[in-house]
């Protein structure tokens, strides 16, 4: 996807790849062949800048050819720079501008539980988004219909593009911030496969309760050169020597 | 019309599982009769409209048809970008009751008059934009949303608007209404200016103007053919809103005039609000009178029109 669009937001897509792996792998009931099954559990992206690491895992399930992916940000491709619904077939909602995600999932959730479904909500929260505003009316509104089959999985790799979250908006106490807003917490390494798996099969953690993870990431993990370098947050003009020096990187290391 | 409204979407309710309306804080015997009968179609979510609309957006995407009430300037200027995204973008079935559109709460200040909501929400693709004329007509208007694919916007007026919409006319969501005929001059207008226009048409008539009244409830998508046709025999057309001259009616029918390239040219005025921030409290009336949306000033305008027309009938 980088070499065939030279851009990208790497650093943020790293952060997320074994959470997403393991949604996809253990967790999520889905239907690669027909994405609109509607038993299915329900996944946003919200931090939508964070969609090559969506797309790969995607891909890899069957939800579209491989091929596509070389189609980044092209003219005739579906999968653009941020995540579309109605264009990507598993997504469930257009995310890129921050802060909607997780209400539009709070809608998925309420409705399951006005109709009586059983499918669950999972959404993945960046954490520069946490500055929003609409994610904490959102985690009001979850708590207050006591979403129990709606999660929030919060990337939490201390970075955004500035600097480091601390240094431009702190969000600690962070755990305590949501347990405050009534939802049932856990923090994890969100890069340890077999924490993750057991920490999503055990949701939720509390009856009545919406649940947040709370993972702690790095940014751009997996390679040397670009974890926690903020010049790979959003790469532009990525050079052909640099996708193969990634590419190279990431079968190695 | 708000309590029109509000009882519109209980009658859709009762009928249709898919309609839910959303609150966010209303007062506090809102649409209770609902809640107790169907309170599963009721939810009053709090001072938070961003949320709210998003969140509706989710439940459309699941099937839901959700109605959400509060004042018309926190919904469309507050949540604009989850207008635009997540009703626009998504082409979601979400209708947005505004309450007092334009300059209702003239005693509460600018913070709460809506006067660029038009405007802004012209701006959303998608979107379909009704101001209608008053409850009865709003009634007939609200009944269609049903079927409307993507998002809604219904621009409530203050509440015991006199009636002027006419049951013997046909009204349809997308088409303008001829209200009156008249060859002289046209008035376009749109929600409760329709009441001036009327009255402004009637006084014309007076004078031996013959004044046309289109009534435009529907602001997008705009009727474009039917403001064409009925622009094109007359000399004269003036346009009349409680809205802001940057970017609604006046604005939407002085592209299709001038698109047009009507030869000769029509002459052509707007009455609407200034680019200002209404400066005084007062009334609806009072402010529209300060903005000279008056049946007098529409006279005036149109009468001062004809003078300048190379081809007007009443020399």
């Amino acid at each position: 996807m980088l070499t065939a669009s030279g851009r990208g937001h790497v650093g943020a897509a790293f952060s997320i790849v074994e959470i997403l792996r393991v949604l996809y792998d253990d967790v999520l009931k889905y239907d690669a062949k027909n994405p609109r099954w509607p038993d299915r559990d329900r996944f946003i992206l919200s931090k939508g800048h964070g969609c090559l690491a969506l797309y790969a895992v995607l891909a890899d399930k069957g939800f579209f050819p491989e091929a596509e992916l070389a189609k980044f940000c092209a003219s005739d491709g579906i999968l653009g720079g941020h995540p579309e619904y109605g264009k990507v077939p598993g997504v469930e909602a257009s995310t890129g501008s921050l802060g909607h995600g997780f209400s539009m999932g709070v809608g998925f959730a309420l409705n399951a539980k006005l109709d009586g479904h059983k499918h669950r909500v999972f959404i993945v929260l960046g954490d520069g988004e946490c500055s929003e505003g609409t994610i904490w009316e959102a985690a009001l509104c979850a708590s207050k219909h006591q979403l129990d089959h709606l999660t929030v999985i919060i990337d939490y790799n201390k970075q955004q593009t500035y600097g480091t979250i601390a240094e431009v908006q702190d969000l600690e106490p962070f755990a305590a911030k949501w347990e405050a807003f009534g939802f049932s917490v856990c923090e994890v390494n969100g890069h340890d496969v077999a924490a993750l798996k057991n920490t999503l099969a055990a949701v939720p953690f509390t009856a009545h309760k919406p649940t947040a993870i709370i993972c702690h990431t790095i940014k751009g993990k997996g390679v040397s050169f670009t974890e926690r370098n903020l010049s790979w947050h959003h790469k532009t003009r990525v050079s052909a020597a640099e996708a193969s020096s990634l590419l190279a990187a990431l079968a190695t290391e | 019309m708000r309590q029109t409204s509000l009882n519109t979407v209980y009658e859709m309710a009762k009928r249709d599982p898919r309609v839910v309306f959303i609150g966010s804080d209303l007062g506090p015997d809102t649409l209770k009769q609902l809640k107790a009968e169907l309170p599963n179609q009721f939810l009053m979510e709090g001072v938070s409209e961003a949320n709210i609309v998003t969140m509706a957006a989710g439940l459309a995407l699941e099937g839901k048809i959700p109605y959400i009430n509060t004042i018309a300037t926190f919904l469309t200027r507050r949540c604009f970008e989850q207008i635009v995204l997540d009703l626009g973008l998504h082409k979601t079935k979400v209708r947005l009751i505004g309450s007092g559109g334009g300059l209702v709460y003239a005693p509460l200040g600018p913070t709460h008059l809506a006067t660029d909501d038009i405007a802004i929400l012209r701006a959303v693709p998608n979107m379909t934009i009704l101001a209608p004329a008053d409850a009865v007509e709003m009634h007939r208007l609200m009944l269609q949303t049903l079927e409307v694919d993507g998002p809604v916007y219904i621009r409530l007026g203050k509440g015991g608007d006199p009636v002027v919409s006419r049951a013997d006319l046909p009204c349809e969501i997308g088409k303008a209404i001829q209200m009156r005929e008249g060859r002289d001059a046209l008035i376009v207008a749109t929600g409760i200016c329709l009441q001036v226009a009327l009255e402004a048409a009637a006084e014309l008539e007076k004078q031996g103007v013959g004044a046309g009244v289109l009534h435009v409830h529907t602001l997008k998508p705009l009727d474009v053919a039917m403001i064409f046709e009925k622009a094109a025999p007359v000399p004269v057309i003036l346009t009349m809103e409680e809205h802001t001259l940057a970017g609604g009616l006046g604005s939407a029918v002085a592209e299709i005039i001038a698109e047009a390239g009507f030869n000769p040219a029509k002459r052509f005025k707007r009455i609407g609000i200034p680019d200002v921030f209404p400066d005084q409290y007062g009334s609806q009336t009072s402010l529209m009178k300060r903005y000279n949306i008056t049946a007098s000033h529409a006279v005036d305008t149109v009468l001062k029109l004809l003078k300048t027309s190379p081809t007007s009938h009443s020399h």
